[in-house]
């Protein structure tokens, strides 16, 4: 098909855009530090107790809604922000695409790296299996949910990156964004919404919670609702950027 | 080729660009000239489909550009303001990008690149990343990128910006080269590319088109054109002044030079007396030492000025 030659060639450049800059690299290794770091020493994976369940889900896990928060609006903020500050946007809009493609072919290139990042943190599966004997199933679908949990926050990301061709005025919005989805499913916040909201709005509140949604997968559970409401989360944002960008050139 | 209808762009209130119509066909190379900030980006990112009109139609190849985008943009080469490109490509990376994206694959993928390589002459920086390269073969990976894929139709925004003479000479050439068969719209502040490249030139100011036709054309709006200037040695200006008035061709004589052995005079003709003035002049200066004698022919920019900038043209006269 023709629209997916054209979204494969966006996808390939924007991949290559970020290893050609030190941005992939330093990306990485952080994740992978935070990762091994919360793991190992504040998760506790090796409290006592622990070691004979072998489980991954809570040290491990259990970060990966907060390191997002800054870590995806990192990789998010320069999709259309730098294509509009170099000008190149002008470029790409007027080749015979449509800005579907050039959406979707750059938020692909964007979660393909992110997926690349999260595959590189299998040295701690390896640990875990070398110790215990966890269920690898759990594993997998946590990582699958963390996976389009990454994806949710990518996509919002791209709406602000959309606004603005300055990189960190979209980071720091980006960020706020993310942070709602987030708190939305923070037991604190819960809590403190219990105090005098009323059952159905709580419900409605936590609905929106990307930890919410994510927990089902933690425990291993690919519940189609979860599935479909990082899917639509993700094709919401996109539409939004693809208004954005239309209106943006209206003028 | 190209096909503009009463296109206007309005940016809040302000009119950007106000009911422009005009048409490019294909052997022709128009030049876009005016002021800055006269609406010639915008009619340009118009015909390209990056903004949409206010209001008005612009096709392309028969195809409309808001409504068949896609098909109207394939015809379509464009080298947008300031030769924007991803400066983190190396330039054989950027060239195969646009060649993909354009639908090129394989063999025809690689003969294109090695075309456009050739044309621009981007052989000596082709494994370098774009952003060490310098201005001019940044501009010229640009503008190699809007002929890839041979269009029909090349719009080209100022590309002879900030090149050195060399430079701006070589793609000059071009443009002219590649306007034989193809329908060329290219945006320009300098007036004497219109002469080397264009075979009919728009001027356009506050998003309004003032003056539309050959260059030769435009020059003859000039009040120079005609005119005949005239340098003599032994004889006053006051006696060149007096010769001159009695011919009937004449409409007036301005000194422009006088010194201690010559005077330089330019006579400008009345209407209509286009080239027989330089004859009548030559016959009533017998006896003067002549030195220099010859027919203007009109220059753009004073055309320019007095279109674009009526007040300070008529000003300057005075």
């Amino acid at each position: 098909m023709n629209s997916w030659s054209h979204i494969k060639a966006i996808t390939k450049r924007e991949l290559g855009a970020y290893f050609s800059s030190p941005l992939a690299y330093v990306f990485i290794v952080i994740f992978l530090l935070l990762c091994g770091f919360f793991t190992f020493m504040v998760g506790g994976f090796f409290e006592p107790g622990r070691i004979p369940q072998a489980s991954l889900v809570h040290p491990f896990f259990d970060w990966h809604p907060w390191f997002y928060l800054f870590l995806v609006p990192a990789v998010g903020m320069r999709l259309w922000a730098e294509e509009r500050r170099v000008g190149t946007i002008e470029l790409l809009l007027t080749m015979p695409i449509t800005p579907w493609e050039a959406i979707v072919g750059k938020f692909l290139a964007s979660w393909l790296f992110l997926a690349l990042a999260l595959v590189l943190t299998f040295p701690v599966v390896l640990t875990v299996n070398y110790l215990g004997s966890p269920d690898n199933g759990v594993i997998l679908t946590a990582y699958v949910g963390s996976w389009l949990m990454a994806g949710a926050y990518l996509a919002l990301s791209c709406i602000t990156s959309a606004m603005t061709r300055n990189q960190v005025v979209s980071f720091i919005i980006s960020v706020v964004l993310c942070l709602f989805f987030i708190l939305a499913g923070f037991p604190p916040v819960i809590r403190l919404l219990e105090g005098w909201a009323a059952p159905w709005l709580i419900s409605i509140v936590t609905s929106f919670s990307v930890i919410t949604h994510f927990d089902g997968f933690q425990r291993g559970v690919l519940d189609s609702r979860d599935v479909i409401f990082f899917l639509s989360v993700i094709v919401f944002s996109l539409f939004t950027t693809s208004v954005i960008l239309r209106t943006h050139r209206a003028g | 080729m190209i096909k503009v209808q009463e296109l206007s762009k309005l940016f809040g209130t302000k009119r950007a660009v106000d009911e422009i119509s005009f048409s490019v066909e294909r052997g022709e190379v128009l030049g876009f000239l005016g002021p800055n900030g006269a609406g010639k980006s915008t009619t340009m990112r118009m015909i390209t489909g990056f903004i949409p009109p206010s209001s008005g139609t612009v096709t392309v190849g028969g195809f409309d550009v808001v409504e068949q985008a896609i098909a109207a943009r394939r015809l379509i080469g464009y080298l947008p303001e300031n030769a924007p490109a991803y400066t983190d490509m190396t330039v054989y990376g950027f060239l195969n990008f646009t060649a993909e994206i354009r639908g090129l694959r394989g063999d025809a993928k690689k003969k294109a690149v090695h075309r456009v390589v050739g044309t621009c002459f981007l052989e000596p920086v082709l494994h370098q990343s774009i952003e060490t390269l310098s201005k001019g073969y940044r501009h010229r990976t640009c503008f190699a990128q809007s002929i890839i894929h041979d269009p029909d139709v090349l719009i080209l925004d100022e590309p002879t910006d900030g090149l050195d003479p060399n430079q701006k000479h070589e793609i000059r050439q071009l443009i002219r080269r590649m306007g034989e068969k193809k329908a060329i719209i290219f945006s320009t502040h300098i007036l004497e590319e219109v002469d080397a490249a264009c075979t009919r030139a728009i001027i356009i100011d506050r998003g309004k088109i003032v003056a539309n036709g050959t260059p030769h054309q435009l020059r003859s709006k000039s009040e120079w054109a005609g005119a005949v200037t005239l340098r003599v040695t032994g004889i006053s200006a006051a006696a060149i002044n007096e010769r001159m008035a009695q011919l009937s061709a004449v409409k007036r004589t301005a000194i422009l030079r006088e010194d201690a052995t010559s005077v330089t005079a330019r006579v400008f003709p009345k209407p209509n007396v286009n080239g027989v003035l330089a004859g009548s002049i030559a016959d009533a200066a017998q006896g003067w030492r002549i030195e220099e004698l010859h027919t203007e022919e009109g220059r753009l920019d004073e055309v320019f000025r007095s279109i674009t900038m009526p007040d300070t043209a008529t000003e300057e006269k005075k």
